[in-house]
């Protein structure tokens, strides 16, 4: 019923009121069940609870992940409700698609009300229940009949009230109402939440998931190459409405798009070709993007050119329905000149290695096996942001860097993040490489310190002399005849030591160093040999790095020198744990990237922002116009000349506005006197001002 | 025998015969605006930015006629926002060496004073409610003014420093958490002394600032723990027009869902003290409970007419930057659930004819489901919603 009428208690008669007295029949009942306040707050609270698992388990992941969370036996539970596409599950279509019969039938059973609402003033009331009224007042004035009802009008007239007038018996009734707007207010929002969702169900996958049903649609779980996609999974253009993806490298064209559903997807085709002729990333001072941007090349077969545009972030194209949206960017296979660097006697005999993102290769190591590196991704810009000596942000460039794994002929193996360019790490150059068990670990780094020509080259002169018996043998000699504190019968003993030490120690390390003290000296003297061995390991390692630098003319050693050897012998402890035979050093690289497109067709659309702004405007209306009846009625003084008057009112809204206006009212209508008594004429209107 | 016409006041002046002279002269004022505006930088100026200069303007202007304190209020503002950009200048250095700029005209300085004063506020206010005077809570008003003040200059002084830091970067400053909780604060007092004045009724300051100085404390711990004042440029798909509408929009949302919650709160106290101690002072100092629930639904009916409003145009702009309209992404989501709560709350009240301390209790749960929806989706949930991550 017509919330007017319950406002108003004992209020006039009503249409809704009489029929509720009449027996109901069987359609009857169902139209009030459907349309009924309470279905549609269960079906409101049904909607919010699904909405909610929808936010709490993650949708749309692989279903492998869902396995390894719940466990099989809940996976199955869970798949067989639809909970990994709660949006999608047919269970929530149908609670939506019953939110929308139960608002129309709503709408339905109170139209007939409303337009009487809007129309009928109802003249037929009667004074009894006029006096009921929550906000009623009479009055016995002296005026005549005719001039007060006069009265009566103009104050109505000028209060924005619309009237009508009855006359019978000599009684006069007087119907007014105004803010009828508020009913169309109703209306609007009900309507306009029954258009959105019917929009919204037309963009949804409802026909997809029909054509399943039917077997006409089978959907494909395996990432294989588009060729090999059994036609059951693909969907001709006459799909109205879609919504997937697609990635295109740079040079590179696609007329499909990937449709996701469920544990798998759908391949959809279009009308026309994109092709990607480049992909660009706009960045900040501070390096951080600030657009994304693709220049779109579209062939179409009804078209006599091409048509070139460009999209951005925020910018879509929109071609003949088809909305193209720039989504995300990946690499598009960016080929990779690659120096492998043997991390032995060969340092200094690089294996050319050219590679492209996303392949994988095969790689003889200089001990007769073989590893295979798989090529992951390249960056070409990496901006670390840091907090410099003051406290002060600052970002760091670090220039390109490429992701790989190297794995044995296992197949296992660890992954890597090598810089293309030397970084500065407390006032020295070092080539990092970050080395990881698995990409969900963070990265460990491998330092290798820069020369003066921020290159490689005398890390890997060094590497290469230590990996040499001989001239470890003869660097050792060296040591020995140099070193002044021992007698020169020892120095044959010490040569042959630091010379062992130092093949050790180009093996694994410290560690290996260790192991093999352990390994010979009783325990109790470890203390004591270990710090000699160390000095003597040293000293070889020192010898050879004075040779490494005269062999480069440098005659001098400055700190930075010094510096230098030690990192090198950190490095070099550090290989043994990098589990990698080679450093892989990019020279050169052609960047090419790929950019991920987003490609919807929503007839619907246009429908939902019309129904929003049904919704919109009538929220406002319910809100902000308050609907306002007021009844008059005057009849000549049984004692004489005067009026006897009777005057009452309802308002849907706002009830405690309503009895100050009604008050205001009466003092008008009936009292004839001013509200105010300046008069200022400012009603309601800015009193707190 | 009975009055003439004339002296009767029923005949409403037409809208604009109400307003007065100092009106006009608002009017007049925001125009100027307008019209300066667009003169110096209009060639800078794309149709957006003129739409929502135009746009801006306009509002500012209805809402000195529709609500008088708004004139003071927001000249006082604008002159202040204008005196820290000018001392600014071109350099965001000045900030270090210039005594003005550093405490009272950048934007750092005016989020302290706005902390400042909404915390004063609240303690003048919660002392009215125990006090036999009206003047604390005549304090705690005034304090409030200038707390939303401080806020509203501090967003639009924040606004000039983030193109200082680099103008390439550029944005309205409600893009992140920061952000917003300084336009939380200010929106909701400002919302809040409209309803005080038009009802009257001072007490209600003493719940309602409480949520306000809840949201300030939280803005000091994140600002104090997590640099979050620093400003940092944008992510792409934030760099659109529509931010500029769908935030503010959004924050009317829940500020009118904040105060109705914290009345919510005063209707059930006063509702347990009308049973257990009628005829204490306290009781009779606590607002009426015509008054609370009068209000409560006024400052849902707000809320959820610009929530519903921003939802659409978040709709819309989800349109635009992702590719669809909407996409069930868990802060997407959440909003539905805030809407479809105050949907169910409003038809409860408008065909149930609910009142009383169950729709009290709602509004509190309400506030809850809201603030899950705001923040709680931010922390918890992964989704497309990118900024305002803790
Ligand atoms: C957008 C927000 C909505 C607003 C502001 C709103 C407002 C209203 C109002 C004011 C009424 C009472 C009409 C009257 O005065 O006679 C009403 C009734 C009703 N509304 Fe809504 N409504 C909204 C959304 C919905 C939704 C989503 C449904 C979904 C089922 C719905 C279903 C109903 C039903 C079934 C009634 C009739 C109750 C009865 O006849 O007993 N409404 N609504």
């Amino acid at each position: 019923m017509s919330n007017i009428d319950q406002a108003a208690d004992a209020g006039p008669s009503s249409a809704s009121r009489q029929k509720a007295a009449r027996k109901p029949r069987r359609s009857r009942i169902l139209v009030d069940f459907m349309g009924s306040m309470t279905l549609a707050i269960t079906l409101l609270v049904a909607l919010s609870i699904a909405s909610v698992i929808g936010t709490v388990l993650v949708q749309n992941e692989p279903y492998t992940e869902y396995l390894m969370d719940f466990g099989p036996f809940w996976h199955e539970i869970f798949a067989g409700m639809g909970l990994y596409q709660v949006y999608s599950a047919t269970w929530f279509l149908l609670v939506v698609a019953f939110l929308v019969i139960s608002t129309s039938f709503c709408v339905y059973r109170q139209s007939p009300g409303l337009l009487k609402d809007l129309r009928r003033y109802n003249l037929q009331v009667k004074e009894k229940s006029l006096r009921s009224f929550h906000s009623s007042a009479t009055g016995d004035l002296d005026q005549p009949q005719d001039e007060f009802v006069q009265h009566a009008h103009r104050v109505l007239k000028a209060q924005g009230f619309k009237a009508r007038e009855k006359n019978s018996d000599g009684q006069t009734v007087i119907a007014a109402m105004r803010g009828r707007w508020n009913r169309l207010g109703y209306l609007l929002t009900h309507v306009g939440i029954v258009v959105i969702c019917v929009g919204a169900l037309a963009d949804g996958t409802t026909l997809l998931k029909i054509n399943e049903w039917l077997g006409n649609l089978e959907i494909e779980t395996r990432s294989v190459p588009i060729s090999e996609v059994p036609r059951s999974a693909w969907i001709p253009d006459w799909n109205p409405s879609f919504r997937g993806s697609v990635e295109i490298p740079e040079g590179a064209s696609a007329n499909v798009v990937f449709l996701p559903m469920r544990e798998g997807y759908f391949v959809q085709e279009l009308p026309f070709r994109i092709e990607l002729e480049e992909f660009r990333i706009e960045r900040f001072s501070t390096g951080a993007e600030s657009s994304y941007e693709s220049d779109l090349i579209i062939h179409d077969p009804n078209r006599d050119e091409p048509l070139r545009h460009t999209i951005s972030v925020n910018y879509p194209l929109i071609y003949n329905g088809y909305a193209i949206f720039q989504a995300s960017f990946a690499d598009g296979g960016t080929r990779l000149d690659i120096d492998a660097i043997p991390l032995g006697a060969e340092a200094l005999q690089a294996l050319e290695v050219p590679g492209r993102v996303f392949q994988e290769m095969d790689i003889p190591t200089p001990d007769g096996d073989t590893r295979t590196i798989e090529f992951i991704n390249f960056q070409l810009e990496n901006v670390v942001p840091l907090l410099n000596e003051e406290g002060v942000r600052e970002n760091r460039h670090m220039g390109p860097s490429f992701d790989f794994r190297l794995m044995d002929r296992t197949g296992h193996g660890l992954y890597y993040r090598n810089y293309q360019r030397p970084a500065l790490q407390e006032g020295a150059m070092y080539f990092l490489s970050g080395v990881r068990e698995s990409p969900a670990d963070e990265f460990h780094y491998l330092f290798l310190p820069a020369d003066a020509d921020n290159s490689l080259e005398r890390f890997r002169t060094y590497l290469a002399m230590l990996h040499n018996p001989e001239v470890r043998n003869e660097i050792a000699r060296q040591v020995a005849r140099d070193d002044d504190t021992v007698e020169g019968s020892q120095n044959q003993a010490i040569a042959q030591t630091a010379a062992e030490l130092m093949g050790l120690f180009a093996q694994g390390g410290y560690m290996a160093v260790h192991n093999e003290i352990e390994r010979r000296v009783p325990a109790e003297r470890i203390e004591e040999v270990r710090d000699l061995m160390v000095r003597i390991l040293h000293a070889g390692l020192q010898g050879l790095y004075m040779e490494v630098l005269q062999d480069e003319g440098v005659v001098s050693i400055q700190e930075e020198e010094q510096r230098f050897l030690e990192d090198t012998i950190s490095a070099i402890n550090a290989i043994s744990l990098y589990q990698s035979p080679f450093f892989f050093h990019l020279k050169d690289f052609e960047h090419r990237e790929a950019s991920g497109l987003q490609i919807a067709r929503a007839p619907g659309q246009s429908t939902v922002y019309v129904g929003s702004t049904m919704l919109i405007v009538g929220i406002f209306l319910l809100f902000y116009v308050s609907y306002q009846r007021l009844w008059i009625m005057a009849r000549r003084r049984e004692d004489g000349e005067g009026t006897h008057v009777v005057m009452a009112g309802t308002s849907n809204r706002h009830q405690v506005e309503f009895e100050e206006r009604f008050a205001h009212l009466k003092r008008w209508i009936i009292e004839q006197k001013p509200v105010r008594s300046d008069s200022a004429g400012d009603d309601s209107h800015n009193k707190n001002a | 025998m009975s009055v003439p016409h004339e002296a009767l006041d029923f005949e409403r002046p037409g809208f604009f015969r109400q307003l007065q002279l100092r009106d006009w002269a608002y009017f007049a004022l925001m125009a100027a605006v307008a019209v300066i505006s667009l003169t110096f930088y209009g060639e800078n100026m794309d149709r957006y930015d003129i739409g929502g200069l135009i746009l801006a303007v306009g509002t500012s202007a209805w809402m000195g006629w529709f609500w008088r304190p708004w004139q003071a209020f927001s000249i006082i503002v604008g002159v202040l926002a204008l005196f820290g950009i000018w001392l600014y200048g071109d350099s965001l250095a000045a900030n270090e060496t210039n005594f003005w700029l550093n405490y009272i005209g950048s934007g750092q300085a005016g989020v302290m004073w706005m902390s400042v004063f909404l915390y004063l506020s609240t303690v003048a206010y919660l002392m009215g409610l125990f006090s036999n005077s009206d003047f604390p809570a005549r304090v705690g008003a005034a304090f409030a003014w200038v707390g939303a003040g401080a806020g509203a200059m501090a967003l639009l002084v924040r606004w000039r420093e983030i193109y200082l830091t680099d103008p390439t970067w550029g944005y309205i400053p409600v893009a992140n958490l920061y952000e917003v909780f300084i336009l939380f604060a200010a929106l909701t007092a400002l919302m809040y002394l409209y309803y005080e004045q038009r009802t009257g009724s001072r007490n209600m300051g003493a719940f309602v600032m409480l949520i306000i100085a809840a949201s300030v404390t939280f803005l000091l711990w994140y600002m104090f723990t997590r640099d979050a004042h620093i400003v940092e440029p944008l992510v792409p798909a934030l760099n659109s027009w529509w931010m500029k509408i769908h935030v503010p929009t959004n924050f009317v949302g829940y500020g009118g869902f904040a105060i109705a919650a914290m009345l919510g709160v005063a209707f059930l106290i006063r509702d347990r003290l009308e049973r257990t101690r009628p005829d204490a002072a306290i009781t009779q100092r606590m607002p009426t409970k015509e008054t609370l629930d009068s209000v409560m639904y006024k400052s849902i009916a707000i809320g959820f007419a610009f929530f519903t409003l921003a939802t659409v145009l978040g709709a819309m702009w989800a349109a635009e930057a992702w590719g669809g309209y909407w996409s069930w992404d868990p802060k997407e989501t959440w909003a539905l659930i805030v809407w479809l709560n105050y949907a169910a709350w409003l038809h409860m009240r408008f065909t149930k004819g609910w009142r009383g301390p169950t729709m009290a209790w709602w509004a509190i749960v309400g506030l809850f489901i809201t603030t899950f929806a705001f923040l709680g989706v931010n922390m918890f949930l992964s989704g497309l919603h990118s900024y305002g991550e803790l």
